[in-house]
């Protein structure tokens, strides 16, 4: 298993360092599903114990906002600009997540206040359209190549980052799996009132994950801005990005690792191949696709694609083991 | 006092019918079956386009054409109980709001395929009734007249007929019904159609007064889970004074600051009274 381990690790090192010599819009292509695979994996972190959340199209969008604003109105550096959004997308978090799960606000109750809330955050954003364009956009103030402005215009740079964020990403979710937090989350995802009657502070570790997730989020987004240079209420907060970060979760796997990843991979090279196949002329297409492979993939295979594939992989080492035998 | 403020009110009056009457199909599947359709709002975009398309499209007279769309989503809200709700009934409720949402991702797309981005509108225009200084849109007027007769026909049948009385006792336990010598697939599959019929209605009504293009349902859709959740789970009257509150709050923070700002303000109002009462704003 480890001999399979390190090939897989090495055969993905391999690609990685390729990626870096590779044409711009393949790389722009592997530079966007790592931003998004980081963010779905974000989401996921959450997800995965049963606290499906629809507002992180809120944090996404908060994280994305602070930096450009402050970068354009006072010309703070999105060195410091980048934390001051996570902090306070983790505060909407804080002020969202702490009387949900005091009250019990669970399942789909608690979906449906985070729809809300990734509303109230697209809807401000939009309203305060003196400051941040509304739903023209904002472009932030280029300043070429500038490490103190986060901006550059070579992609490998952005490349580098965004996979640097994604294996964090990762990094964290292993932390979480490997550390006690993981068996008390999915008790508490078991059953909330038997989890707090064997002494677990279900309060505590609730608001743990879900700061964890929101920050992540928040990070995902302010990077997107930097590296696309144009933001929209409709693109990086608000409903359908919630939505969207939600099924590719779902479709690639929230259980997994990677899941999210490849839920990232799948959902980008299909829109991408599509697009090209058949030019704008059929705008729909992508998402009608996606739409049915998005319901047959929770009626038939809730674990997602890598859920799926995990299984098999087990069966597989079990029937190769009874053959040893 | 203002007349224009007291259009606001007027408009927000006949605004809270429209949601009344969306929200009522959704609360219905809400309290019944306890699954959100969270493609609700685009099931009745798509009864817009049938009626769009029957009326403009096919030349059918426009009576003719909302029949065939309230009978076409009835149909359709079975299909989708049959197909996309039934198959994942036994696994957590999250679950299948979550693949109503691949409905919802197919049926924009779907829709945008098919027409296009434009928005369509079926032209007809009803008459604006000017009362004084206030202005009153008659296709409002009506839509809230119907959500008033919808409402009190579904609370008819819900009190006087065996199945009405059937349809409520699933809502209270699932588990004894059986033993009551209901079929519980049957009630759930008739609660769907009645739900589709429903958002037929309120489609009938939608048309009238706005166009249609294929993202309508995000306008009205996060507006009318809000309604069902503030109303209370499957609680008609609850249901219908939420929707007026809500309506209330657009349409006069619209008046004093601007449309987003009101609905800023609307699911601000609803993420605070959740905290406050989880189980409605009628619970005790």
């Amino acid at each position: 298993m480890t001999a399979r381990q390190a090939l897989l690790a090495g055969g993905l090192g391999i690609v990685m360092v390729l990626t870096f010599f590779a044409p711009p819009y393949f790389m722009h292509l592997v530079i966007q599903i790592l931003l998004w695979g980081f963010v779905y994996t974000a989401w996921s972190m959450m997800g995965r114990f049963g606290f499906v959340s629809l507002g992180h199209g809120a944090f996404m969008g908060v994280g994305a906002y602070v930096p450009a604003l402050l970068w354009n109105y006072y010309g703070l550096t999105p060195w410091l600009g980048i934390p001051l959004g996570v902090a306070l997308a983790v505060l909407l978090a804080v002020v969202i997540g702490y009387p949900c799960f005091r009250l019990k606000v669970i399942g789909h109750y608690f979906a449906l206040v985070t729809l809300a809330l990734s509303q109230v955050v697209l809807l401000s954003i939009t309203a305060a359209r003196d400051i941040t364009g509304g739903s023209l956009g904002l472009t932030p103030k280029a300043a070429g190549f500038s490490w103190y402005a986060l901006q550059f215009p070579d992609k490998r740079y952005f490349y580098v980052i965004a996979l640097m964020l994604w294996l964090g990403g990762l990094a964290i979710w292993r932390s979480i799996d490997r550390g006690i937090g993981r068996q008390v989350l999915d008790a508490i995802s078991e059953d909330e009132e038997a989890a707090a009657a064997v002494g677990i502070d279900v309060m505590r570790e609730k608001l743990r994950v879900t700061v964890i997730s929101a920050a992540l989020t928040a990070l995902g987004g302010a990077i997107f801005g930097q590296y696309l240079m144009y933001l929209n209420p409709e693109t990086v907060s608000g409903i359908a990005v919630s939505l969207q970060i939600v099924f590719a979760a779902i479709v690639g796997g929230m259980y997994a690792m990677l899941g999210p990843t490849v839920g990232a991979l799948l959902t980008i090279s299909l829109n991408e191949s599509l697009r090209i196949a058949f030019g704008t002329n059929f705008i729909g297409a992508a998402n009608t696709i996606y739409g049915i492979l998005l319901i047959l993939c929770i009626i038939f295979m809730p674990r997602g694609i890598v859920g799926v594939l995990e299984r098999i992989g087990v069966r597989r080492v079990r029937s190769e083991a009874v053959a040893a035998e | 006092m203002d007349m224009y403020l007291v259009e606001a009110i007027v408009n927000g009056v006949l605004l809270g019918g429209v949601l009344a009457l969306l929200a009522l199909g959704l609360n219905l599947i809400f309290g019944v079956i306890d699954v959100v359709w969270i493609a609700y709002a685009d099931i009745v975009m798509c009864g817009m386009y049938l009626v769009y398309w029957l009326y403009v499209g096919l030349g059918w007279p426009l009576p003719l054409a909302c029949v065939c769309a309230i009978v076409g989503l009835a149909a359709f809200g079975m299909l989708v109980h049959l197909f996309i709700i039934e198959p994942i009934l036994g696994s957590a409720p999250i679950n299948q709001l979550l693949a109503t949402g691949g409905l919802l991702f197919f049926l924009q797309s779907f829709a945008t395929l098919l027409f296009g981005t434009d928005f369509r509108n079926i032209g007809v225009r009803l008459p604006v009734i000017e009362l004084g200084d206030i202005y009153i849109s008659y296709a409002r007027l009506l839509a809230f007249a119907m959500a008033l007769i919808g409402a009190v026909a579904l609370y008819f049948f819900l009190k006087r007929t065996f199945i009405g009385t059937a349809i409520r006792a699933i809502a209270q336990d699932r588990d004894i019904i059986g033993l009551m010598g209901a079929d519980q697939r049957r009630i759930y599959l008739i609660t769907s159609m009645i739900g589709g019929a429903l958002a037929g209605l309120a489609a009938c009504l939608l048309a009238l007064q706005y166009d249609v293009h294929p993202f309508i349902g995000n306008t009205f859709g996060p507006l009318i889970f809000m309604i069902c959740v503030l109303g209370g789970l499957g609680d008609m009257i609850g249901g219908f004074i939420a929707a007026f509150v809500i309506a209330q709050i657009i349409s006069i923070g619209g008046y004093y600051a601007n449309t987003e700002l009101s609905y800023v303000l609307a699911f601000t109002f609803f993420i605070v009274l959740m905290f406050v009462r989880p189980r409605g704003i009628l619970s005790r």
